[in-house]
């Protein structure tokens, strides 16, 4: 499946600096409701003009998260630090973070323009102030035309962005987004996505989102949180997080991969080459050129890309090692790239990936042929977690 | 056994028989005879005299200020309570407290009237316009926790969340943004307390004093002395005030659909042109 990493982004990496100072820090955060742990001993660090993911299945305690920072549940232990305060006891309208809920919340019984002036009428701003604000606002988003409306005469994109220039208009330090573009079809996300990151550019503030959807996060973020039952499993770059998850759970929740479980049989030194791990995947020999801190008889996780595994019907020279042979048991035509599921003799099922570079639709390899699938040593990775 | 004939036919005896008396009173409020079961031709005349009867006019205009103030204290009040109830999920005795605003609705009148009586007779209130007023408030109350309650429960959270996000206070959030989005709930839950108190005869003669007549009270006691055209003819205009009220509630209500309806066909059109 065709993974978009976004554009190439501006140089910053503050998160790389040991003397960068965090712009928000949860520490050690506990939330419990009753018995149930929503969020469980979390520390995290995002720092100033950030565009920050929180990516996790419904239930992980992201969202919880995002509203412990707003201000509508407060932490059962740990505190939040905003610029290096204490925000505990700060009650949601006095703190200088706004929201954009998944749902928009607009009020109903306001126009367009009242509901983006209804902030910033909260600080007694001069009237012509506000004026002033929203019209760059409605202009900022382009409703100008519809300033007069309801929400409800309006459709489901342009009711997010009333939402998005309304918690916008105060300029807040932070600006949450509780899945913001859940709502909208796939076309007008994958725009909503590319106007939110030149908007958090342009405005240089810092951006919080909650998502479930990983290209969402993939596409928009400077970095990710991927969480899983109130903890969080790995913070990183994109890239990072594609390329190199840690653990089974962020290399099976992020994209497509094979996983295939085995023994380490040797490690770099024997091998003579440091960094390299030769794994038995149930009669399945891998090889791979990683650093690793699992010895020989651990238990691992080989994992690998479908678009780093190459598929052809001839046998490679080395068939000893990151080969394997089976038959094409189905095949997922996805437009620009085609997936292959192939299925070995005992019954094992990996996939590769292949771009449709040309436009034949009767593909060279078909149902039932008898293929080899290989990969490089590079290609994959060994998961210990 | 479904036919247009047969569902015709139950409709109408089914209408009938709700309605036949109704019609047999208004009928007779136009009448010229004196004697309420023999018609003497057409005529106004009982509605003048009517307007020249003190006793009677008195009790209307107690009643209208009973009906309009214990609708008033109880809107606010059952207001209050219904946010208590779906607020504020988890407090001690809520499980009490949600029964025992029902509870007047199934108890009979009798029992409600008279635990009042005793109540005022112990705290040694004279009985009167206030007493009434207290009662009704006290019975008209639940029925506007439960209407407005059933358009809170619907409520969207987010709403309130954001207002408070974007820095209005509680307080404030509530008057600007839970109340205007509540109001018809809380609208149609006074105008029925306004009709409840408006026709309640069996509370109000237990808890009624000297001077606190209310037009209930008043047409049933001249009722007993016998029916008169008059009678008739208020009856009449409080069926027209009745009707008109409902009428005016169902028509807020279906305008405010219809409205809705046109909004959204304007944004799904607007979204195709832009």
């Amino acid at each position: 499946m065709a993974k978009t990493l976004g554009p190439v982004k501006r140089k910053f990496s503050p998160w790389t600096d040991p003397n960068a100072v965090p712009f928000i820090r949860f520490e050690n955060i506990t939330k419990r409701f009753g018995d149930f742990v929503a969020v469980d001993n979390l520390t995290l660090d995002i720092y100033e003009k950030e565009f920050f993911s929180l990516l996790g299945p419904s239930g992980c305690g992201k969202t919880t998260l995002m509203r412990m920072l707003a201000g509508f549940e407060e932490p059962t232990e740990g505190r939040i630090l905003l610029q290096g305060n204490d925000i505990r006891g700060v009650p949601p309208y006095r703190r200088p973070t706004n929201m954009m809920f998944q749902s928009y919340a607009l009020f109903p019984h306001m126009t367009v323009e009242k509901n983006i002036a209804f902030g910033l009428e909260q600080d007694n701003l001069p009237k012509a102030d506000i004026a002033a604000r929203v019209e760059e606002m409605l202009k900022l988003v382009k409703l100008e035309q519809f300033a007069k409306r309801k929400p409800n005469q309006l459709s489901g994109g342009q009711r997010q962005r009333v939402a998005l220039a309304r918690s916008l208009a105060k300029r807040p330090k932070v600006l949450l987004l509780d899945e913001p573009l859940g709502a909208l079809d796939k076309k007008l996300r994958e725009e909503t996505q590319f106007e939110l990151m030149d908007l958090q550019h342009t405005l240089g503030l810092t951006f919080l989102i909650v998502t479930h959807d990983q290209e969402e996060a993939m596409t928009v973020s400077d970095r990710i949180a991927v969480m899983d039952k109130g903890v969080i499993v790995q913070v990183a770059t994109p890239a990072e997080i594609y390329e190199a998850p840690n653990s089974r759970y962020v290399a099976d929740f992020i994209g497509d991969i094979n996983i295939l479980e085995g023994t380490i049989t040797e490690t770099g030194s024997a091998l003579g080459a440091p960094g390299a791990v030769n794994i038995d995947c149930g009669g399945l020999f891998v090889a791979v050129d990683q650093e690793c801190q699992a010895v020989k008889g651990d238990q691992v996780a080989f994992a690998v890309r479908p678009e780093k595994v190459r598929i052809s019907p001839d046998a490679p020279a080395d068939t000893s090692v990151n080969s394997f042979y089976g038959e094409v048991w189905d095949i997922g035509y996805l437009g620009d790239f085609s997936l292959f599921l192939v299925r070995s003799e005992d019954g094992r099922i990996l996939r590769a990936a292949q771009a449709n570079v040309s436009r034949l639709v009767d593909r060279p390899i078909t149902f039932g042929d008898m293929v080899w699938l290989t990969w490089s040593r590079d290609a994959g990775l060994v998961l210990t977690r | 056994m479904r036919s247009p004939r047969f569902d015709a036919t139950v409709l109408t005896l089914g209408f009938a028989f709700l309605y036949i008396p109704i019609i047999i009173l208004i009928v007779y409020s136009f009448n010229a005879s004196r004697l309420v079961t023999v018609w003497g031709g057409f005529s106004l005349n009982w509605y003048s005299t009517m307007w020249s009867n003190q006793g009677l006019m008195d009790a209307a205009w107690v009643t209208a200020r009973v009906g309009l103030l214990s609708a008033t204290l109880g809107t606010i009040l059952g207001t209050l309570a219904a946010l208590a109830l779906t607020r504020y999920s988890r407090f001690p005795g809520r499980m009490a407290f949600s029964g025992m605003i029902y509870a007047p609705l199934v108890m009979p009148e009798v029992i409600t009237g008279l635990s009042l009586l005793l109540l005022f007779v112990a705290i040694g209130i004279d009985r009167g316009f206030w007493t009434v007023t207290i009662a009704h408030t006290t019975f008209t109350m639940c029925y506007v926790a439960i209407v407005v309650q059933s358009r809170l429960l619907t409520f969207d959270r987010s709403l309130e969340e954001a207002a408070l996000d974007l820095g209005c206070p509680p307080v404030k959030t509530f008057f600007k943004i839970t109340l205007p989005l509540i109001f018809p709930a809380v609208i149609a839950g006074w105008m029925l307390a306004f009709t409840l108190s408006l026709d309640d005869l069996v509370i109000a003669s237990f808890n009624t004093g000297p001077g606190a007549t209310t037009l209930p009270i008043k047409i049933y006691s001249q009722v007993r002395l016998g029916v008169t055209p008059e009678i008739n003819a208020i009856c009449t205009i409080l069926i027209g005030l009745v009707t008109l009220g409902v009428i005016a509630a169902s028509l807020t209500t279906k305008r405010t659909e219809i409205k809705r309806i046109r909004d959204e066909h304007l944004a799904v059109r607007g979204a195709a042109a832009s």
